[in-house]
């Protein structure tokens, strides 16, 4: 009972960068944007809350600040996106690629001079773990409850997300522009601030996990921080069918493995540490491959909105 | 009549002008509406008709040109001004996203409702609005559910819901059949009897003679005339909208079939949903025989087109071309037959967009000499095949090597039909070879449907004009949910019994 | 006043040709601002990138071993970008056409050595082919999306490496250094200059191939017809399901040869540092080329440029090394942001009075 507690508790600090994440990217997809530079994104967000955190002591301002690169980050991408028309795959790469190798430009110049001004192995302020007084003795429930608190908004966030999404006018138009922008914009949406709003906020909210990997999970910085997780993210969109409250499985999943991880690396298993390491790429490939061919046939609840990736214009006809 | 002195207009567009660049496309047209009438919209493809509608739905900006409703000026920017007026559209693309539910759709982007709003009340109103007007509409519904005429229907209940009482409907006959035309048609009656009226755009004038009050013909960008529809006949109008006695028979040869060419067996296909989409399916036909496929789009036709080039799997039956049984071969297979193919998506199956008009006309040709020798593609003999067929079909294009997307539509399909044509070794599916296009197009592309009948083809031609069918095809059959209801000598053939195979109606075989 | 994009009758040529150098112009100029920010002077240090990668033999040798596996990759994901195939793989292709390479370099030293240069070079492309041809597979025969799948075998790739250099291939006179034992001298890729080494001009042929068989033949014809509309090709009697396989082999196929070359040539052995990211330049190459072959060889010299001038910042003036990185990672936004510009034109429209 304790091991599963223990395991639990893990698997949720290490889930939650990925369910901001994917929480983010979600809205942004919803909006028919594909956002590729998910990695780059909670790569820079990482860095700027570190950094930030280490200059000034503030942990709120590292993550408005992280939000606030996140956000920039996908505004570009809406611009070059929407107002460009450019491809949305190729956008998308260019910003994990400039994002990652950015974050590693500025790990190396934004420490202390006797650190080389580097920011890697330095120590700074830290979310700390909020124990909920009276409850910490009960088996698994406990482990929901010996949290950081960017985790604990998570528990309200979560379900406002799946209700603005599916219960509210907002939501509503939001899921249109990503189905069908041409009726939408019929009915009088205006297809392109709404595609540009979801996208920002969407990068705010992938800076946000970002933040928490460099402000509470390790903490502190070092090169390739994020390790593929913007990867996993947009895997765990198509997995979660685009519903941030199926998210939540997807990112207990794989924070889990994450977390098994680390348990069988240290425990010394005979399957050595690289296929172990393979696990959540592999398992990526076989749950997408087996989600497309099952879903083949029909439309089901966890089909892609129609229009994602597609660019679209008032004048097309 | 002495009433229409009496009522006020409920809509007037007066001197309304929209220029395009190079192109006028509504010349000061004047146009009046009054309340409890239907107004018929008649004119050519092109003649305006769709431009002057989308300037009252507030989808273009007027050049010159006033709007009143009710008596009053109004400025019209975008469509939810004009909705507030109470006028409301029906494109021929339906305005519906399909993954959300008819609720889900009516409440889309109205802006006076609350942050969370209360879908049983919707859903309420919905479910009162369906049955005073026989709309026969459930909120709950997913739209890709529904039948494209329950779709409509949705629109209906829609503009409704938001208040229209001037409905605009762009040709919505295309997609029902006869009898769900009449469905339509008393629809549109209880409405009328509320003091609402209504616009529709149509190109077929014996729809204007059977569901019109009165009627406005539109040609080239200006109002010909406006008349009662009682007060005229069809040849009447066919004279106004096209300014020249209209001759409805084509001239063609006498029909001296040959050998079997197409023979089809039982043929039954599913699609990937797992649906039928084609029942028992026999037929055959003959060398310089054009079979014409009427019915209603979306009945099948194009599976069968598919299934004759191999695009679509057969899951029993035969096919047999020139005595061969080719069932479920690859398209290059049925290509290598001699089969050529006039699609009806044109941009998507036709032509590749970002291609140059001179490889595009290759592509039929490409594999073999002299345009290619062991692979290797031989650039001038293309060049000089492409400016042939050029000239030969009257393709106007700036240059050979411009991408075929940068020409008109008509010039589009004139490319395909050439590369197809000149192709052609016995056998061509044309489906809606000339929808969307102008007269002089039309005209073309009939002549070619007719030489390759001289030449001793077996044409398959699916339109949606019985008009066409019967002055072009020989042999007529009528398609519905995926079986052929009946075969008719096109000669002889009764309208009002292709309309009820249309509908559904198997043909007492004679 | 609004600004609105109308447009254009044609495709302008002009422009087109002009977008890249235009970009590659912009993205100094944003690096600039970066580099002033890190209060380094930034003309100094584009001068002192320039001098590290073409100021002399020797640095220009150094140029060309990087820019030798970017032709190679960049032709590869090029190749595959053609039928809109997002082929984000070509880093895991790679990394196993050096493990083939390496595979027949170590353990089949019982041919005559001349043998194992080409045949260590043939099995590394066709590790590099079947790594690419797994997710085209998926994609041909069950529609699933590749930007994904290919890209998570990128991980698995260099995972299943290190399992090699860091375990059962890892060199026990090597004093615990992750790499293997070194190939034989007599199987090494010949230099010419310096390091840089025979697979140039290797690259350069294999470019020239594919320009020719993409513009002027019948296959190079349907590869055209996939990539802009798979549904008339389809119509038209191309063979989609093989076209995608066989254009994914020959892209992975590309990638594995730029691995193989590298061990070959540069590292002799299977060792941590083969994990070089050049997967990913590569997209940055298919794409700042438009997936022209011949353009690709000078865009991966210019990549190539920047990356090990990049080197000699941190080594001169002590920026890192990162800074190359970054301005590659600039080029392409500039990039996607022109493009739109040969096919539309800037329109200033009135706003309408009342």
């Amino acid at each position: 009972m304790q091991l599963i507690t223990t395991l639990l508790l893990v698997t949720i600090r290490a889930g939650t960068s990925l369910l901001y994440a994917t929480l983010g990217e979600i809205y942004t997809e919803r909006s028919g944007i594909l956002n590729l530079g998910v990695e780059g994104m909670m790569m820079m967000g990482a860095l700027t809350a570190f950094a930030v955190v280490y200059k000034t002591g503030n942990l709120l301002f590292g993550v408005l600040a992280a939000m606030l690169v996140g956000g920039c980050m996908a505004l570009l991408h809406a611009f070059l996106s929407v107002s460009m028309r450019a491809n949305q795959v190729v956008s998308g790469l260019s910003l994990t690629l400039f994002g990652t190798g950015f974050a590693s430009y500025l790990g190396q110049r934004l420490g202390p001079a006797k650190n080389s001004f580097n920011l890697t192995g330095l120590t700074g302020e830290r979310f700390p773990i909020i124990n909920i007084p009276f409850l910490e003795d009960i088996p698994v429930l406990s482990a929901f409850l010996q949290q950081d608190i960017l985790t604990y908004l998570l528990y309200i966030i979560v379900p406002l997300a799946w209700f603005y999404l599916y219960r509210t006018r907002d939501g509503l138009s939001l899921r249109s522009v990503g189905e069908n922008p041409r009726t939408a914009a019929t009915v009088g949406i205006n297809v392109m601030k709404t595609r540009y709003a979801y996208t920002v906020l969407g990068g705010m909210l992938v800076g946000l996990g970002g933040a928490h990997l460099t402000l509470a999970y390790t903490p502190g910085w070092s090169e390739n921080i994020t390790g593929g997780r913007g990867w996993i993210v947009i895997a765990l969109v198509i997995f979660s069918g685009w519903n941030p409250a199926r998210a939540v499985f997807g990112a207990i999943l794989f924070g889990g493995i994450n977390a098994v991880q680390y348990r069988m690396q240290a425990a010394g298993t005979v399957i050595p540490a690289s296929f172990l390491n393979m696990a959540p790429y592999l398992l990526t490939v076989i749950v997408l491959a087996a989600m497309t061919i099952l879903s083949r046939k029909k439309k089901t609840s966890f089909s892609s909105p129609s229009a994602l990736g597609t660019s679209f214009s008032i004048e097309d006809k | 009549m002495n009433r229409e002195k009496i009522r006020s207009p409920v809509l007037r567009m007066v001197g309304i002008t929209k220029r395009f660049p190079g192109v006028v496309a509504n010349d000061s047209i004047n146009l009046e509406l009054y309340p409890g009438e239907v107004l018929a919209l008649l004119g050519e493809n092109g003649a305006g008709k769709s431009t002057l509608m989308n300037v009252l739905a507030g989808l273009y900006d007027p050049d010159e040109g006033e709007i009143f409703i009710q008596g009053k000026r109004v400025e019209i920017r975008n469509p939810q001004d004009s909705m507030r007026h109470g006028v409301g559209m029906i494109h021929q693309e339906f305005a519906l996203v399909g993954n959300m539910t008819v609720a889900e759709n009516i409440i889309l982007g109205l802006k006076d409702i609350p942050f969370v709003p209360s879908m049983t009340g919707v859903k309420e109103k919905i479910r009162e609005l369906s049955k005073r007007y026989n709309l026969k509409v459930n909120p709950d519904t997913f739209i890709y559910n529904m039948s494209v005429g329950e779709q409509q229907r949705v629109e209906i209940l829609k503009l409704v819901y938001r208040g229209a009482h001037v409905l605009i409907l762009d040709e919505p006959t295309a997609v029902l059949t006869p009898e769900e035309a009449r469905d339509l048609n008393r629809i549109m009656i209880t409405m009328l009897n509320e003091g609402k009226s209504a616009i529709f755009i149509t190109h077929k004038m014996d729809e204007v003679i059977q569901f019109s009050h009165r009627v406005q013909i539109l040609r080239k960008g200006k109002s010909e005339a406006v008349c009662n529809t009682k007060d005229v006949t069809q040849r009447d109008l066919a004279k106004l909208m096209v300014g020249r006695e209209v001759l409805f028979r084509i001239e063609k040869k006498a029909f001296h079939p040959g050998s079997v060419r197409v023979k089809l067996e039982h043929v039954n296909a599913e699609d990937e949903t797992g649906r039928q989409s084609l029942k028992n399916i026999s037929f055959e036909i003959r060398a310089g025989e054009i079979l014409g496929i009427a019915g209603v789009a979306g009945n099948g036709q194009q599976k069968l087109a598919g299934v004759l080039t191999g695009l679509f799997p057969v899951s029993s039956g035969t096919i047999e071309i020139n005595g061969k049984d080719m069932t479920n071969k690859q398209p290059i297979q049925m290509i290598r037959t001699g089969i050529s193919y006039i699609p009806a998506d044109r941009g998507t199956m036709g032509i590749v967009g970002d291609m140059s008009v001179a490889h595009n006309l290759a592509m039929k040709k490409y594999r073999e000499e002299p345009l290619s020798k062991k692979g290797i593609l031989n650039p001038a003999r293309i060049l000089s095949f492409a400016k042939q067929m050029i000239s030969f079909f009257n393709i106007s294009t700036p240059q050979p090597t411009t991408y075929v997307k940068f020409l008109s539509g008509g010039n589009i399909q004139k490319t395909i039909l050439a590369r197809e044509i000149d192709a052609c070794r016995g056998i061509l599916v044309a489906v809606y070879p000339s929808r969307g296009l102008d007269v002089g197009a039309t005209e073309a592309v009939r002549k070619q449907i007719l030489e390759q009948r001289e030449k001793g083809s077996a044409v398959v031609l699916v339109s949606e004009e019985l008009d066409e069918l019967i002055a072009v095809a020989d042999t007529i059959a009528v398609m519905s949910e995926g079986e052929i209801m009946g075969v008719v000598d096109a000669q002889t053939a009764d309208i009002e019994e292709l309309g009820m195979m249309m509908a559904g109606v198997r043909r007492r075989s004679s | 006043m609004r600004i609105v994009l109308a447009k254009r009758e044609a495709r302008s040529t002009k422009i087109s040709a002009l977008v890249p150098i235009i970009s590659f112009l912009v993205s100094l100029i944003l690096g600039g601002i970066v580099l002033a920010f890190s209060k380094a002077n930034p003309l100094n240090t584009y001068i002192y990138m320039f001098r590290g990668a073409f100021g002399n033999w020797m640095a220009f040798s150094e140029t060309l071993v990087k820019a030798i596996p970017l032709m190679l990759t960049g032709l590869g994901v090029s190749l595959a970008f053609r039928i809109r195939f997002w082929n984000i793989g070509a880093e895991g292709q790679y990394v196993w056409g050096a493990i083939g390479t390496a595979w027949i370099m170590l353990y089949w030293q019982f041919l005559p050595v001349q043998m194992l240069l080409p045949l260590g070079l043939l099995v590394g492309m066709t590790a590099g082919a079947i790594w690419a041809g797994i997710p085209a597979v998926m994609k041909a025969v069950w529609k699933v999306d590749e930007t994904l799948t290919t890209l998570m075998l990128n991980y698995v790739a260099i995972l299943f490496a290190e399992y090699l250099y860091y375990g059962p291939w890892r060199d026990p006179k090597g004093y615990g250094f992750p790499g293997s034992e070194p190939f034989p001298r007599e199987a090494w890729l010949p230099r010419f200059l310096g390091r840089a080494h025979w697979g140039l001009f290797i690259a350069i042929i294999i470019a020239f191939i594919l320009f020719f068989v993409l513009a002027r033949t019948k296959w190079g014809l349907e590869i055209q017809m996939i990539g802009k509309n798979p549904n008339a090709a389809r119509c038209l009697g191309v063979n989609i399901k093989w076209g995608i396989i066989i254009v994914l082999l020959l892209s992975g196929a590309l990638s594995g040869l730029a691995g193989g070359i590298e061990v070959a040539a540069i590292a002799h052995r299977l060792q941590k540092g083969i994990i070089s990211g050049y997967g990913y330049t590569a997209i940055i190459i298919a794409w700042m080329s438009q997936l022209n072959p011949i353009a690709a060889l000078f865009v991966a010299i210019l990549m190539a440029g920047l990356l090990v001038g990049g080197d000699q910042l941190q080594m001169m003036i002590g920026l890192p090394a990162a800074m190359g990185l970054v301005i590659q990672g600039l080029l392409l936004f500039p990039l996607l942001a022109g493009t739109i510009f040969t096919e539309y034109k800037i329109r200033i429209k009135k706003t309408k009075e009342v």
